[in-house]
């Protein structure tokens, strides 16, 4: 219907892309960006002109605009809203409807959400805070490999957290030497060791051996206790086709789990190693080296709640989410929220835990979180508190720094962990309790009794950076 | 420099063998159990109980005892229960599991009666080395 004549030059971009009326679509991408303009330009307009620049738009009329149906592909800024405690700031929440998208493709959602438009001169800092994915992209992306019931059911392990340790020190050590404190954490009862991300095949250990001493070290300590261990056998690599290369060779030697990291290897190849994984049997730990260069600043970047999500669609079995206690950056709120978003089936708006939108996961199975990062027995009744059983916790020098070495160390977490668990269940507040129930524990244990007094004045009391928005006070 | 303890376990020990969540507690009492019963029922969680021989306590299948207690909100019986599938399976290990039924999967899982380990069960150990490990282990 020829009604409109082609008018080149500039336009506002409020003119087309500012609906305040429109109500979104419950097949519409949804987005809410913290946006600081450029001095003297209005809201409107550069929520506006983020809309335009992550959907259809570009910085001049064109006139094969009117060769298709814009007021269709077009995206929706919709509405506009203070951020608490930032007079610069504001939110903006965009509609994208779904023709935008290639299905099943995180990778082409996030080039239109964060690409370009975060360069924009119109605007001086813009961050993606959340984004609501709806059902038809969801089921249309592969997701975790297996999921935690899956692989609590692989594994054979019930009604506790499961137990990691990253191998220290990170870089240096021998592949054989490197299997001796795998195997003495395992021995020890821990379920998993793991490959510190830097790991990958450096001179002093290239992969091939490590990943047959670590086989080793998980066959006897699994002979030794009765119980079902595994080492994140990292297989981030160069290339796609050495990081299959090393998958394989995981799965030729009967390993149980391997690692990625995702932002570092690319969304492409992880999605690629997450179906190779539940094509062959093996679980997926993801760490997520390189986050906290886009999340830490709270004004520019994407918020780790929508890494998190976007995991869980390219798949993972397992995710880093930070663990509030320890030595990492972590709000506890916001950890709490995007913990959520990581497992649960079905997760409404809560902006106290920094959650903009509901979010319907499907039938898409969980994603274990893992809490890593300078963590002891100490933390154990927080942790056990704050993540619930769906979690793993990850120590490192908590268990490697143990005066009696690994073996000792892991069974100090194990007991913690168990005896915190059990107190739970019995209805006791381990907050509060948590010195009794863990000295308690120690009367039967010296290695959790060590372990305490070792660790008992550490302490990680810093402010965190990126708080949840709240008002002045 | 303080004293040191060495890590006891051995392959050649039954008492290495671990059982999974509350097995590196000392084991539960009567009353410690109920508690954990308890627990299970204030979920809204089904009891259940497994057994089996020590030998074969790796394998993710264990005897199941009858079905499943659905809708079993008694502490007694299913304490009852336990007993009966004890005294019905002598020497077998016995464990209580709890199903969440929502997330399809078991919500809780331990064991309340360790039956004695045989030590000839290193066997069973040397089994599971051969059958799992690659050949490079044992070679």
């Amino acid at each position: 219907m020829g009604t409109q004549k082609f008018q080149a030059g500039v336009k506002e971009y409020r003119e087309r892309y500012w609906d305040p009326n429109y109500t979104p679509k419950d097949s519409d991408i949804l987005a809410v960006f913290k946006v600081v303009p450029q001095p003297g330009v209005p809201r409107e307009e550069a929520a506006a002109a983020v809309c335009a620049e992550s959907s259809t738009a570009t910085w001049t009329t064109v006139w094969t605009d009117l060769l298709t149906d814009l007021d269709y592909y077009q995206g929706r800024a919709y509405a506009i809203e203070d951020v608490p405690g930032d007079d610069e700031a504001f939110y903006a929440f965009i509609a994208y409807p779904m023709g935008l998208f290639e299905e099943g493709s995180v990778v082409n959602v996030f080039t239109s959400l964060v690409g370009n438009v975060f360069g924009f001169k119109a605007v001086r800092a813009l961050r993606l805070e959340d984004g609501r994915f709806p059902l038809w992209f969801v089921a249309t992306c592969d997701g975790p490999p297996h999921g935690i019931q899956v692989e609590r059911d692989k594994l054979d392990k019930y009604g506790r957290p499961l137990l990691g340790c990253t191998i220290k020190p990170k870089l240096g050590l021998s592949a054989k030497n490197y299997g001796r404190a795998i195997y003495e954490c395992l021995r020890g009862g821990l379920d998993f060791t793991k490959d510190d991300e830097n790991v990958n095949s450096q001179p002093f250990m290239r992969w091939r051996d490590r990943f047959l001493f670590a086989m080793e070290a998980i066959t006897k300590a699994e002979a030794e206790t009765g119980e079902r261990k595994g080492h994140y056998l990292n297989v981030t690599a160069p290339n796609v086709e050495e990081m299959y290369k090393r998958a394989e060779f995981a799965k030729e030697i009967g390993a149980p789990i391997i690692m990625s990291d995702y932002l570092t290897l690319g969304w492409a190849a992880h999605s690629s190693l997450s179906r190779w994984c539940r094509d062959n049997g093996l679980l997926l730990h993801v760490h997520r080296a390189m986050h906290a260069v886009i999340d830490r600043n709270p004004r520019h970047g994407i918020n780790f709640r929508v890494l998190a999500k976007l995991l869980r669609l390219l798949g993972g079995d397992h995710l880093h989410s930070g663990t509030v206690v320890g030595k990492l950056e972590g709000d506890r709120e916001a950890t709490l929220g995007w913990i959520s978003l990581m497992r649960d089936r079905y997760i409404k708006e809560d902006r106290s835990r920094g959650i903009f939108f509901d979010q319907d996961w499907g039938q898409m199975p969980g994603v274990f979180p893992v809490a890593s990062g300078g963590i002891h027995v100490w933390h154990m009744p927080a942790l056990v508190s704050i993540f619930g059983d769906d979690a793993v916790l990850q120590f490192g020098g908590g268990t490697i720094g143990h005066p009696w070495g690994n073996a000792a160390g892991a069974t100090a977490n194990r007991v913690a962990l168990e005896a915190c668990v059990k107190a739970r269940n019995e209805g006791r507040d381990i907050l509060k309790e948590g010195k009794e129930i863990l000295t308690e524990a120690a009367k039967s244990c010296p290695e959790l009794k060590m372990a305490m007094e070792t660790w008992k004045e550490i302490k990680f009391e810093f402010e965190t950076v990126d708080k949840l928005d709240v008002a002045h006070r | 420099m303080s004293e040191m303890n060495d890590y006891p376990s051995r392959i050649k020990d039954p008492a290495s063998r671990r059982l999974g969540t509350f097995s590196y507690l000392p084991e539960l009492t009567e009353e410690e159990v109920r508690k954990q019963i308890q627990y299970i029922i204030d979920q809204g969680w089904d009891c259940a109980i497994e057994h089996t021989e020590p030998e074969f306590a790796r394998l993710h299948y264990w005897y199941l005892w009858k079905l499943p207690m659905f809708g079993e909100t008694d502490v007694d019986r299913i304490m009852d229960e336990i007993e009966a599938c004890k005294k019905a399976n002598p020497g077998h290990h016995v464990r209580l599991i709890g199903y969440n039924k929502y997330k399809q999967t078991q919500g809780v899982s331990f064991v309340v009666h360790r039956g004695e380990i045989p030590a000839e069960s290193t066997t069973e150990t040397w089994l599971h080395l051969k059958t799992k490990a690659p050949d490079w282990v044992l070679r």
